[in-house]
């Protein structure tokens, strides 16, 4: 298949339509709007659904409608627009629908920027609403990479049956790159019996819910979501390692702050300085095993991310205190430069190649 | 021995936990004879709201959702806009609807969602225990208006058939109650009319049914059909506020 110039929204509406999602549900927010403009355009054309809801709220919610009812469905948003969607979210991993979520991050807390960042990893990751409950997230560092995971992650909520969460950033919404399309065809995913569809008259209703009144059955719910998690824990963990048997520092990155990083080590590599780099592509489940794996003589693990410093809980939670951890940061809409990077690690390793 | 009556095939075998002389029963035995008797109810799927009518996926022998507080409209706009072919109702408060939803409901209408909403009011939060809603009436005593509700501080009681109906959207919007045989046969009628218009494609259609709430008003459950007529229905009048054919 020929490679086709797209920039990284429309490529994840290219991708979800390729995936076989036909219904979106969604809201403007800038630096995510080309995603629901896209589907505005195209998911006519094949016998699709796009609603441009009244809100965040209710796009996901619309969302939980639909996913309940079978279909394959996504909608997206940036950081202030996802907070909205928290109620919908939780609701929709404890009824156990599929669906994908995109969140294009911007700059916050509160109307914050719509400048790229990464602040809402622990959104993300912990599960931003209320209760007991984790998604899948998935977080691609190039366009191609956008196109892919949004396609699998399709095919990830309805294995799982849970809603799964695409956390790029504004960079890579943005940015123009090269992609294509590769879908798995034939791929077995299990049947939506549980879908409302209408009985038919030949079965008991199918009831899309997530209240428990007796503290006994929302108990065993909980037991059997955490079984879920587990699962996924065991299987999904995604990340690329680069150089860590024999690094004296590992750089620890994802999405874009992972590329600006890769920058920063071709620099210090001219310079004779042996760098590593993790980067997590599942943000949840967190591939912690791949830090145990840090040659024992490193300095330690640096984690870079465009935030105050968030996913360095998991990394620090990862390592146990095997190895010293440091931390470069920048906010706000702000990116990082190789420069800076090359800098901090030299400040790290105090002339030491 | 022929059977003059038996209970609807449009509500399952479970008893309700309403409390005595809840006019909830009611509605919903309603609501599942119109399902019936329009024939959709195999191929209906409902939305059930918060408030005390959430364990209404229960009672409906339909599939169900259960929507998060006032969402039930977006919950049924994504199950409609899935399954444009099959029945789709939702079955609300007005806590949830007229204050929490508000946003939801107007907006279903707005985009001339093709599905039914039931909206059960009896002018207070009945599940949580008796707090004012949009709809609590001037005066009227609820455990966050201990002293009546006050308008100066808290506005007059919405009227949303009225709000609705300004609408274009909304095709179908009627108000009755259920206070009497007579008016149960005439929200009856509504409620089938209000099925149909989902059913010939016209558009959203709601019916809202003035209903009781003895145990948080504190009165009995005959006193409480006099309350509604003497109070809500002079606030609140009965009757249709749109019908296809007057949308332009």
């Amino acid at each position: 298949m020929t490679k086709v110039l797209m920039k990284g929204n429309e490529a994840v509406g290219a991708a979800a339509i390729a995936a076989g999602c036909r219904y979106f549900f969604g809201y403007p927010i800038t630096p995510q709007n080309e995603i629901p403009e896209y589907m505005s355009r195209e998911l006519g054309k094949v016998g699709g659904v796009f609603v441009q809801a009244e809100s965040e709220v209710a796009a996901i919610n619309m969302v939980y409608g639909a996913a309940g009812s079978g279909a394959r469905v996504m909608t997206s948003s940036s950081s202030p627009g996802i907070a909205l969607k928290q109620e919908g979210i939780s609701y929709i991993a404890g009824a156990e629908l599929p669906c994908v979520i995109v969140d294009m991050m911007r700059g916050g807390p509160g109307l914050g920027s719509i400048q790229p960042a990464q602040g809402d990893y622990f959104l993300a990751t912990r599960g931003g609403g209320n209760g007991d409950y984790r998604m899948i997230v998935l977080a691609p560092a190039d366009v191609q990479e956008l196109v892919d995971l949004v396609i699998e992650g399709f095919d990830l909520a309805d294995i799982y049956r849970t809603p799964v969460m695409i956390l790029g950033d504004g960079m890579i919404g943005q940015m123009m790159e090269p992609v294509e399309f590769k879908t798995e065809a034939n791929k077995e995913l299990p049947e939506k019996d549980w879908a409302t569809v209408g009985t038919g008259g030949k079965r008991k209703p199918n009831v899309i819910n997530s209240l428990y009144l007796q503290a006994e059955d929302l108990e065993n719910h909980n037991i059997k979501l955490q079984a879920k998690f587990a699962k996924i824990r065991e299987n999904e963990k995604r990340v690329e390692k680069y150089n860590i048997e024999n690094a004296d520092i590992v750089l620890t990155a994802y999405g874009t702050t992972s590329r600006i990083a890769k920058t920063a080590i071709s620099k210090l590599e001219k310079e004779g300085y042996k760098v590593g780099l993790i980067r997590p592509i599942s943000l949840y489940p967190f591939p912690n095993e791949a830090y145990e794996e840090i040659n024992e003589d490193a300095k330690g693990v640096l984690t870079i991310e465009m935030s105050s410093g968030q996913m360095i809980d998991d990394v620090r939670l990862s390592l146990n205190g095997k190895l010293p951890t440091y931390f470069y940061g920048r906010t706000g809409g702000m990116v990082p430069s190789p420069e800076e990077i090359v800098n901090k690690v030299k400040e790290i390793l105090g002339g030491d190649k | 021995m022929a059977i003059v009556f038996e209970k609807t095939k449009g509500l399952t075998d479970k008893p309700t936990h309403y409390c005595p002389g809840c006019t909830h029963g009611i509605i919903h035995r309603l609501v599942a004879e119109a399902m019936v008797e329009l024939g959709v109810l195999e191929n209906a799927i409902g939305v059930a709201p918060v408030g005390c009518s959430v364990l209404a996926y229960d009672y409906f022998n339909c599939d169900m959702h259960q929507a998060a507080h006032g969402r039930a409209p977006a919950v049924a706009t994504g199950i409609k806009r899935v399954h444009p072919n099959n029945f789709v109702f939702t079955y609300q408060g007005d806590g949830d609807l007229a204050s929490i939803g508000a946003a939801e409901i107007v907006h279903a209408a707005h985009r001339g969602e093709k599905f039914s909403t039931i909206f059960v009011n009896n002018a207070i939060y009945g599940m949580t225990g008796g707090q004012m809603a949009p709809t609590t009436l001037i005066g009227q005593k609820a455990t966050t208006a201990p002293y009546g509700r006050d308008e100066a501080t808290t506005g007059k009681p919405i009227r949303m058939s009225e709000l609705l109906a300004t609408i274009d959207g909304a095709v179908f919007v009627e108000r009755v109650a259920v206070n009497t045989p007579a008016n149960i046969r005439k929200a009856k009628k509504a409620i089938l009319e209000c099925f149909k218009v989902q059913l010939e494609g016209k558009g959203f259609g709601i019916v809202e049914v003035l209903s009781t709430c003895p145990t948080n008003w504190g009165i009995t459950p005959v006193e409480a059909m006099k309350w509604l007529e003497n109070n809500m229905i002079p606030y609140y009048p009965l009757g249709n506020f749109r019908k296809p054919g007057e949308v332009e």
